[in-house]
């Protein structure tokens, strides 16, 4: 199994994300992630999505479908040009005074951030690349993870040509 | 005008001379309109009524089918019709009625998430919440369910947006981001395609419904003519080559003929041309055409090596790729119908030494003699529709069709249930074509209330049952593969066809003996009027030959003559 990261511009209108995740899952494509945001453009959306698949015709078929769905706009496979993915990550773990340092320590060194704190918890903000959020998620397996929430990866390529434009 | 006006306009505009629907709560102002504009309507007695109908209508015309269905019950009785539609790529527009805006997600009486329900069996679909959208989206339907590879539209429309006042303008173009219903491909793919005929021995045509639906059986005929190869089709691809034209084999797949089954296995180049190889079609398909190039002339992207890898591929409409093709196949300077004599001829002889057949014991009337009988006293140009099951493939082997639209059933669905109403609908789109409608004593139940709405619009066809007492298709799996356990599958009820057709207002009659074929039936054809002919059939009767599940197409089951 591979993973793409695929960035669609889709009409900004209601249940377009739902013709968009539900096509993928009615043909049995797997999705790892997805993500929908406004853009530049007032009436286009940006759905970010992962998905793994086994094989590049397997790949195609996803495009393909996703292609034919009218409130598509485009479609731009990022995994094949130079690009930036980042995701976000904020984590509650159980922090009481003195597990506190540890974990601050462990924050600096992943240039994260506490973003709240409580006399129990910490919850930990992080932006980066999959692979360093996973890093950073096992840094605290010595703690009480209470909870994670994930966005899934979004991208953008590198220059300054636009996904529209490609 | 309010909305409800706007809608007939804009299907006036769009021109649409007939609408198959059903009336109720939240189209009562729409059903208004029509009332005062006179709009050419059709009520069928049951909302899947409906939507065959139209879909019927489509199929025979090549034009949109439109519906109308109230809120909730009669929006969801579309959704075998759409599905269907859907899968055969017909272009309907469907126009629903939501409940009013106000009411909207509170689970309102009669309240169903239309636009959720059909996302996956519609090309697109619209709530529409504002009566001003109404022309924009009525145009942008139409557009979308006609051009590119038609589909199913639906336009689920909030009951107050009827009633409301709108100024209405009927916008002149469509401005769609991320569609353009145009599709002309590169002109490279079709050189490397005359290359690889140039190339070929053994080639091989294999049509779909997209010949149909694109309505360039024309085009395909003269690249046959130009060629000399031999042509086999696909179930729903049936019409766009002529019955007794040369080199043709008939139907292949599941229960397509030897001659074309045996040449997909043998052929070095396989033509396929608007098809998308179900698996109906291509048996096995890790053993599907063994020793041939396969070149996909495809207009929708995801169809090209979704279900069979093709070597080479012709992406875009028929109606740029096929007229291109025949140009330049008849510049190029090749003989090919000298060169590929021997195969056609070799393809030909072996199509005819095994041809669709049936064995002339028992008192009753066999299928295939059946639909062969009716096949000859019917004019050419008759539209043969049916519904799903035996008599289904009997009548894709057994009646000649000639041209292209003339041929009607639910492929990809398999939609029970489809023929009475379809049939009604490609009649009222073609009425100077004879229609006959082949349905069996399981299907013809599925939808049997639209007997009233052919005797009450006086339409002419004739249904002929093929009356076997079981679920055919069932039955014969069940006798193949779960030793004979008819589980569920006998209707040896009380239900009297003739009587049932009748009390509905459309004459019945009932063939039981062989003699009847020469006696009987010859006369009721030539009868004019709605009819129902209710021909006892032996029940045990295989659909031969058949390919087995998940077997090669050379490994058919034969049977018939041999």
């Amino acid at each position: 199994m591979q993973k793409y990261l695929l960035a669609i511009l889709v009409d900004n209108k209601p249940g377009v994300l739902t013709h968009v995740s539900g096509l993928i899952s009615r043909r049995a494509f797997n999705i790892e992630s997805i993500s929908a945001g406004y853009t530049e453009e007032p009436e286009v959306t940006r759905i970010n999505i992962v998905v793994s698949v086994e094989s590049d015709r397997e790949l195609d078929q996803v495009v393909t479908q996703l292609s034919k769905l009218i409130d598509v706009i485009k479609i731009v496979n990022l995994t094949k040009l130079p690009s930036i993915a980042r995701e976000l990550v904020l984590i509650k773990i159980k922090a009481g005074k003195e597990s506190r340092a540890d974990i601050k320590n462990i924050v600096e060194i992943f240039r994260a951030k506490i973003v709240d704190i409580s006399p129990e918890n910490v919850v930990v903000e992080l932006t980066g690349q999959q692979s360093k959020i996973d890093g950073f998620i096992d840094m605290f397996a010595d703690y009480e993870i209470i909870e994670i929430a994930r966005t899934g990866a979004i991208a953008l390529s590198r220059g300054p040509v636009p996904v529209k434009e490609m | 005008m309010n909305g409800a006006q706007a809608v007939l306009e804009s299907l006036k505009k769009e021109g649409v001379e007939v609408v198959f629907g059903y009336p109720g709560g939240a189209v009562l102002t729409l059903y208004d309109a029509v009332y005062k504009m006179k709009f050419p309507h059709i009520l069928t007695r049951h909302e899947q009524g409906a939507v065959h109908a139209a879909d019927g209508y489509a199929r025979a015309t090549g034009k949109v089918g439109v519906v109308f269905a109230t809120s909730g019950p009669g929006a969801t009785n579309l959704i075998t019709g759409i599905s269907t539609a859907s899968m055969d790529s017909v272009p309907l527009v469907c126009i629903t009625g939501q409940v009013a805006n106000p009411y909207i997600g509170k689970d309102s009486f009669q309240e169903a998430d239309v636009c959720g329900i059909t996302t996956p069996i519609t090309k697109h679909n619209y709530l529409v919440k504002k009566a001003k959208d109404l022309p924009r989206v009525l145009k942008e339907a139409f557009f979308i369910a006609r051009t590119g590879r038609p589909g199913p539209v639906v336009i689920d429309v909030a009951k107050d947006v009827f009633d409301t006042e709108i100024d209405y303008k009927y916008p002149e173009k469509v401005s769609l981001k991320g569609y353009s219903g145009e599709y002309e491909g590169d002109e490279a793919e079709v050189d490397a395609v005359v290359r690889a005929i140039q190339k070929a021995k053994k080639p091989l045509i294999f049509t779909g419904g997209g010949v149909n639906t694109s309505d360039t059986a024309q085009e395909l005929r003269e690249i046959v003519q130009r060629l000399g190869v031999p042509v086999t089709t696909t179930l729903l691809g049936i019409g766009t080559y002529p019955a007794d034209g040369e080199g043709f084999l008939g139907m292949a797949g599941m229960h397509g003929s030897y001659g074309s089954n045996m040449a997909i296995q043998e052929c070095d180049l396989l033509l396929c041309i608007g098809m998308r190889f179900s698996d109906r079609v291509t048996g096995k398909v890790a053993a599907f055409a063994p020793h041939a190039k396969i070149v996909h002339f495809e207009l929708d992207a995801a169809e090209v090596n979704k279900n069979v890898e093709a070597d080479l591929r012709v992406l875009g409409d028929l109606r740029w790729s096929l007229p291109l093709l025949r140009d330049k196949l008849s510049k190029a300077a090749d003989d090919f119908r000298s060169r590929f004599a021997p195969w056609l001829e070799q393809a030909v002889a072996r199509a005819k030494e095994k041809p669709f057949g049936y064995l002339e014991e028992g008192e009753l009337i066999k299928p295939g003699a059946l639909i062969s009988k009716i096949s000859s006293l019917m004019p050419r140009d008759t539209i043969a529709v049916t519904d799903v099951g035996q008599h289904q493939m009997w009548a894709a082997q057994f009646f000649n069709v000639y041209e292209p639209r003339h041929f009607l059933t639910s492929g990809g669905q398999g939609t029970m249930g489809y023929g009475l109403p379809a049939a009604l609908g490609a009649k009222l789109g073609k009425p100077d074509s004879p229609v006959v409608l082949f349905t069996g004593d399981g299907s013809i139940m599925m939808n049997c209330q639209e007997f009233a709405t052919i005797a009450d619009n006086d339409i002419d066809l004739k249904v002929v049952i093929l009356h076997n007492s079981i679920l055919g298709m069932v039955a014969q799996w069940q006798r193949l593969f779960y030793s004979h356990h008819y589980s569920q599958s006998e209707l040896k009820g009380k239900t009297d066809f003739v009587k049932l057709s009748e009390a509905m207002g459309v004459k019945g009659y009932r063939l039981t003996k062989k003699e009847e074929l020469e006696t009987v039936l010859p006369k009721l054809l030539s009868e004019k009027g709605p009819m129902l002919i209710d021909v006892m059939v032996p029940e045990d009767e295989d659909v031969l030959p058949m390919v087995p599940g998940g077997k090669r197409l050379d490994q058919m089951v034969l049977g018939g003559k041999d």
